[in-house]
């Protein structure tokens, strides 16, 4: 929309420069004009384009590079990183560690952005109505978004502490718990209690984004559905969900994106543990690279984490534009 | 999830039903709404609670504090104070340089009409799926050769991977909005093209400028990962490390560790009280672009 407007007060600012010149010749010198306009403002592009260059498009080709070096500390005092073609690869992928990092990248992701966003919606879609200090709880909604991950993630792991937790605290005075469940330290409840820590973190953004999908909805439409008698569940199948759709992708890929490579809230929670029950492809290729010293292995886990990242998108856009073509 | 919107308006024939309805059903949302508050807020309020209790209350934090004691925060100033100010210190650097790198780029995106304009773009759009650990573990080294570990510049320079390309896509969607008239009307008086954009363009896009700082500000604040990877020392370390480091260890002292937190979540606090409509346009706007 906004792109239409500003093209078209563009044109409209060359007409009224070459107005006087003919047809033909005010067609090149528009141009002409576009051209050197284009290359002059390439100037003001450049800091910005050699800045992300090298910072994600170096980080990146260096990776791949890394990924087929044996590159460790002594590489830091000789030099020398010898190519070792797949061995990093083969090393990481045959770990012990990597299934179960698989694994837990695809839970941690799926869950976490099935509950922020099932959570998300349903909180947008409440605020919808019109009642006092809507805006002002709103807003006071994004503050668990904006603190720094590493301070939540140390907030939650007093609150989920085995012994002196608040929330094992809690359920004992309800009786909800019979001995005090190690949210964090059991290796059956830790990969939960962090995908739950994670929605929390999410479930204001999502909010967010999805309020303001709500809000573009013309009120027209819904008063036309009622006239056709869908209103409540129906309403939202037929008029919400259809035009919110768009807003739902952007709020899922960027989700998903993030969530792929989040190290914070892991490390903060848990460090991967106990027993790796918590350990994701980003958390091992930090330890493999900064624990272990192996930035080869590190590297080529990081690199599969690149393809997993982009394999997660690349699905999720496909399967939308086929149900939107349906 | 059901019961979303209800378009039902009551019929205009009956006046006092629906007049009843709208003056008493609003206060109970605002308590339901106030509730989902409250719940997503407690582990904030729970923060804030332990930062100011006595140290080794642990076995029976109160649910109030109800005798405030500061004991928490002048262990985290003491342990922690010169880590607040290096954050304080990466991210102003962070804002500064994020700005001045991306506003102009911003204004080249959205004011020309170039055949690399689409590409740059999604450039910008897929860098986001890069992750952290990626570029972490090839500047290492890269910092290791050039002498940036454990330095304030190298922190900067790493940190605004978040700051430059969001401040791009929000800065472009707002310079787009300012009609290229008013460029060329500039130009037409004689001001040069970097003229123009430093006396035209970047006032004009005051908003966007600052809601583009604050979320830099946050996102540098905020940073854990390259904190982690490339200090090694205690001489530049930022507070979210600190605050890692308190974990690491046995935790025995819980009222410094959350005071710490405390301290560390103001800048989103105070940004979240007094430039809300910042906060909501980038928000919205740094995802949708």
């Amino acid at each position: 929309m906004a792109d239409v407007l500003r093209r078209a007060v563009r044109t409209k600012g060359h007409t009224v420069q070459a107005a006087e010149s003919a047809p033909e010749g005010r067609r090149l010198g528009k141009l002409g004009k576009r051209g050197r306009r284009g290359q002059s403002h390439l100037l003001f592009l450049l800091p910005a384009l050699a800045y992300m260059v090298a910072f994600f498009g170096y980080p990146v080709v260096k990776n791949v590079v890394m990924g087929f070096q044996h590159y460790t500390t002594t590489t830091f005092y000789t030099g020398q990183a010898p190519w070792v073609g797949f061995t990093n690869y083969r090393a990481v992928i045959s770990s012990s560690v990597f299934d179960k990092a698989l694994l837990n990248t695809v839970l941690f992701t799926v869950g976490s952005i099935a509950g922020q966003f099932l959570t998300g919606l349903t909180i947008a879609l409440f605020f919808r109505r019109k009642f006092p200090l809507n805006g002002v709880l709103r807003s006071l909604l994004l503050l668990p978004w904006l603190v720094p991950l590493i301070v939540s993630s140390a907030v939650w792991r007093w609150i989920l502490d085995q012994d002196n937790g608040v929330l094992n605290r809690f359920l004992g005075a309800l009786h909800l718990v019979q001995d005090r469940p190690g949210w964090l330290t059991s290796t059956s409840l830790a990969l939960f209690a962090v995908i739950v820590v994670n929605i929390w973190i999410g479930i204001p953004f999502n909010v967010a984004i999805l309020y303001g999908g709500l809000q573009d909805i013309p009120e027209e439409l819904y008063e036309a559905a009622s006239l056709d008698g869908a209103t409540g569940w129906r309403a939202f199948r037929y008029v919400t969900w259809p035009l919110l759709r768009p807003v739902v992708s952007v709020v899922l890929v960027l989700g998903v994106v993030y969530t792929v490579k989040v190290l914070d809230v892991i490390l903060g929670l848990t460090n991967g543990g106990p027993a790796n029950a918590t350990q994701t492809i980003a958390s091992q290729s930090y330890q493999l690279s900064f624990q272990q010293f192996d930035f080869g292995q590190g590297a080529a886990l990081g690199n599969i984490l690149i393809v997993i990242s982009l394999v997660f998108a690349v699905l999720y856009l496909r399967a939308n534009r086929r149900a939107v073509e349906q | 999830m059901t019961t979303v919107t209800h378009p039902s308006v009551p019929p205009a024939t009956h006046p006092p039903v629906h007049r009843r309805r709208s003056r008493r059903r609003p206060w109970g949302y605002t308590a339901i709404g106030a509730l989902i508050l409250a719940v997503m807020l407690f582990p904030v309020y729970w923060m804030v609670n332990v930062s100011l209790q006595p140290a080794n209350t642990a076995v029976s934090t109160p649910w109030f504090p109800t005798h405030l004691n500061f004991d928490g925060y002048a262990t985290a100033l003491s342990q922690q104070g010169s880590n607040l100010l290096t954050s304080l210190v990466v991210a102003v650097g962070s804002v500064v340089f994020s700005l001045v790198i991306a506003s102009p780029a911003a204004y080249a995106l959205a004011h020309v009409d170039a055949r690399w304009v689409g590409p740059v773009l999604f450039g910008i759009l897929i860098s986001q799926m890069v992750p952290g650990i990626v570029v972490a573990n090839a500047l290492y080294s890269a910092y290791n050769d050039l002498g940036l570990l454990n330095s304030i510049p190298g922190l900067i320079l790493a940190d605004s991977t978040a700051g430059i390309p969001f401040a791009i896509l929000i800065l472009r969607a707002f310079m787009g909005n300012i009609p290229a008239s008013v460029i060329e009307a500039a130009r037409v008086d004689g001001a040069g093209r970097v003229r123009a954009f430093v006396s035209i363009v970047l006032p004009m896009s005051r908003n966007a400028l600052i809601t583009a700082g604050l979320f830099t500000f946050l996102f540098t604040w905020s940073d854990f990962l390259f904190a982690l990877t490339l200090t090694t020392t205690e001489d530049v370390r930022p507070v979210t490390l600190g605050l890692y480091q308190y974990l690491g260890a046995h935790v025995s002292d819980w009222n410094a560790v959350m005071a710490t937190a405390t301290l560390a979540s103001v800048p989103a606090l105070v940004l979240l009280l007094v430039a809300q409509r910042y906060i909501a346009t980038g928000v919205t706007g740094g995802a949708v672009k």
